[in-house]
């Protein structure tokens, strides 16, 4: 028996296989940059919370690698369903909305999951060695990965165009991006900043993929935010599968 | 083994569909014909789950398409009017995925991916990409595709829109065989011709409305069996004839530029709505 997540999964994971030297490629491209610039540049000198700059950057590259990566699902979804209309196929299939969400998000876990690795690659090329090993780290990875596939999902059910798409990614993860947590500590912003800020799911993915990198006691709240978000965010979209049939 | 009543669509104040009714009977081909916007599209994709009817009741096979979602698409077959196979997959993976999609066990699906590619001429293009296929190839790959889980009811949008004359004439062959092979089809076109060659029961559309629904003879046999198309100045004039000889009659008692044909779906449409079908 072959259950209908299986088919939608099964489908983008032909895709990604095909395009996978090339999705190498540019996933590797701004980490590279970013330790370059940021981790050379600033040197070994700086210290944050008792660990080198680069020590500090790599696990906020993994979970702004792991938001992005999940997220451009979004793209992928809206090219099949507004110029290939591939999505009608899934539509016209008996397989229910839970089974079509279940099968995208997975995909976004998937692609998701190989930025993890190039940025882990990338940091051993650079000297940096952290608790990969460490089970709470990938379940960080995976739960950020999980609300930004879901919300990806569900946005892209709710959008009309390929213009309404990427005016998404700047108003919703470029900033995320930048102030979530990733580049520096979010405690040296104004105290009425850091509580917008921590409204943002990337704010907590950082914190705990940071401290479970560093081995530090967990952040449980933050997991919970997680978890919380991410099935609130999967929810939804399966309600906006429906949507998209008009 | 299709039943609508009453259906109706509202794309906000557009109202696309006026509360259609009609019965397609088991093994029938039944095309639905009618001009660009008349809402041939919007009912396909009502009765395939791709769009919410606003109101009225659609039964597949005696499933109900909101009530039995699942089982209603089970019965069913799509060949939507644009190609929408997955360019960066095989020919093989996007009959496997379909199969897939309709839960179909590994070994079955391997073996009727075989079955369906010597059935539409393809099976040699198994492992080729689907964007390294002609426009003709597309569209049997699609009905293929749309066979992949062996469907009671075929649904085909327009499918030979934008192909040349002997692809169409080839994939004309290709439904027919479909449905001498038991499969129910409903069939929706603009070309007369398709509908005239494939169809054993024609309903005419417009804005929204079934305006007539028969076998195409019966819409047809009112008008006579001749047709002459005589040129005016601005416009163009149809007369009708019941023989060929009191056609030639009327050429030959006049002067000017004229047509004699037989008479065609395109006629009674025109008799019935004053529009052409194109």
């Amino acid at each position: 028996m072959t259950y209908g997540w299986m088919a939608v999964y099964y489908r983008e994971f032909l895709i990604l296989k095909r395009r996978l030297t090339r999705l190498l490629a540019s996933m590797s491209v701004s980490p590279f940059l970013y330790l370059i610039a940021f981790g050379y540049a600033m040197g070994n000198e700086v210290v944050i919370e008792g660990h080198t700059y680069m020590e500090f950057l790599i696990p906020g590259l993994v979970a702004m690698a792991s938001m992005t990566q999940a997220f451009a699902i979004a793209t992928d979804i809206n090219i099949s369903r507004f110029y290939w209309h591939i999505f009608e196929e899934f539509q016209a299939a008996p397989i229910s909305n839970l089974s079509y969400v279940a099968g995208e998000v997975l995909a976004g876990i998937t692609r998701a999951a190989i930025s993890v690795a190039v940025i882990i690659l990338l940091g051993l090329l650079f000297g940096v060695v952290l608790r990969y090993n460490n089970p709470l780290f990938w379940m960080a990875v995976f739960l950020n990965s999980f609300v930004f596939a879901s919300l990806a999902v569900g946005l892209a059910m709710l959008v009309r165009s390929h213009a309404d798409q990427s005016m998404l990614t700047s108003f919703v993860i470029t900033p995320m991006a930048f102030l979530g947590g990733t580049f520096f500590p979010v405690d040296r912003l104004p105290v009425w900043a850091q509580k917008i800020v921590n409204f943002l799911p990337l704010t907590h993915a950082s914190h705990t993929i940071r401290s479970a990198s560093y081995g530090d006691p967990a952040h449980h709240f933050s997991y919970l935010v997680l978890m919380g978000i991410g099935i609130a965010f999967f929810l939804i979209a399966v309600f906006c599968v429906n949507r998209a049939r008009d | 083994m299709i039943k609508i009543e009453g259906l109706t669509k509202y794309y906000r104040k557009l109202h696309a569909l006026k509360g259609i009714d009609l019965h397609v009977a088991e093994g029938e081909l039944f095309s639905y014909l009618g001009p660009n916007g008349a809402g041939k599209s919007t009912t396909i994709r009502i009765l395939t789950g791709l769009t919410n009817a606003s109101s009225g009741s659609v039964f597949l096979n005696n499933f109900h398409i909101e009530r039995d979602r699942v089982k209603a698409r089970e019965q069913c077959g799509l060949v939507p009017q644009s190609i929408n196979l997955d360019q960066e997959l095989t020919v093989f993976e996007n009959l496997n995925v379909h199969g897939m999609l309709f839960h179909m066990p590994h070994s079955k699906r391997v073996e009727r991916i075989d079955e369906l590619l010597e059935y539409v001429g393809l099976l040699e293009r198994k492992r080729d990409l689907v964007k390294r296929l002609s426009g003709g190839m597309r569209r049997r790959l699609m009905i293929a595709r749309a066979l992949m889980h062996s469907p009671k009811i075929l649904f085909l949008d327009e499918p030979t829109v934008g192909l040349d004359a002997a692809i169409r004439r080839r994939i004309w062959a290709l439904i027919k065989k479909i449905q001498q092979n038991g499969t129910t089809i409903f069939l929706t076109t603009h070309y007369i011709e398709e509908a005239e060659f494939l169809a054993q029961w024609v309903a005419f559309l417009d804005e929204g409305r079934i305006v007539a629904m028969d076998a195409p003879q019966n819409l047809v046999s009112g008008l006579g069996s001749w047709a002459i198309d005589a040129m005016m100045e601005d416009d163009m004039e149809t007369v009708y004839f019941a023989t060929r000889e009191e056609a030639k009659h009327y050429i030959a008692a006049r002067e000017g530029s004229f047509t004699l044909r037989r008479v065609n779906l395109e006629d009674a449409f025109l008799s019935l709505t004053g529009k052409k079908v194109k």
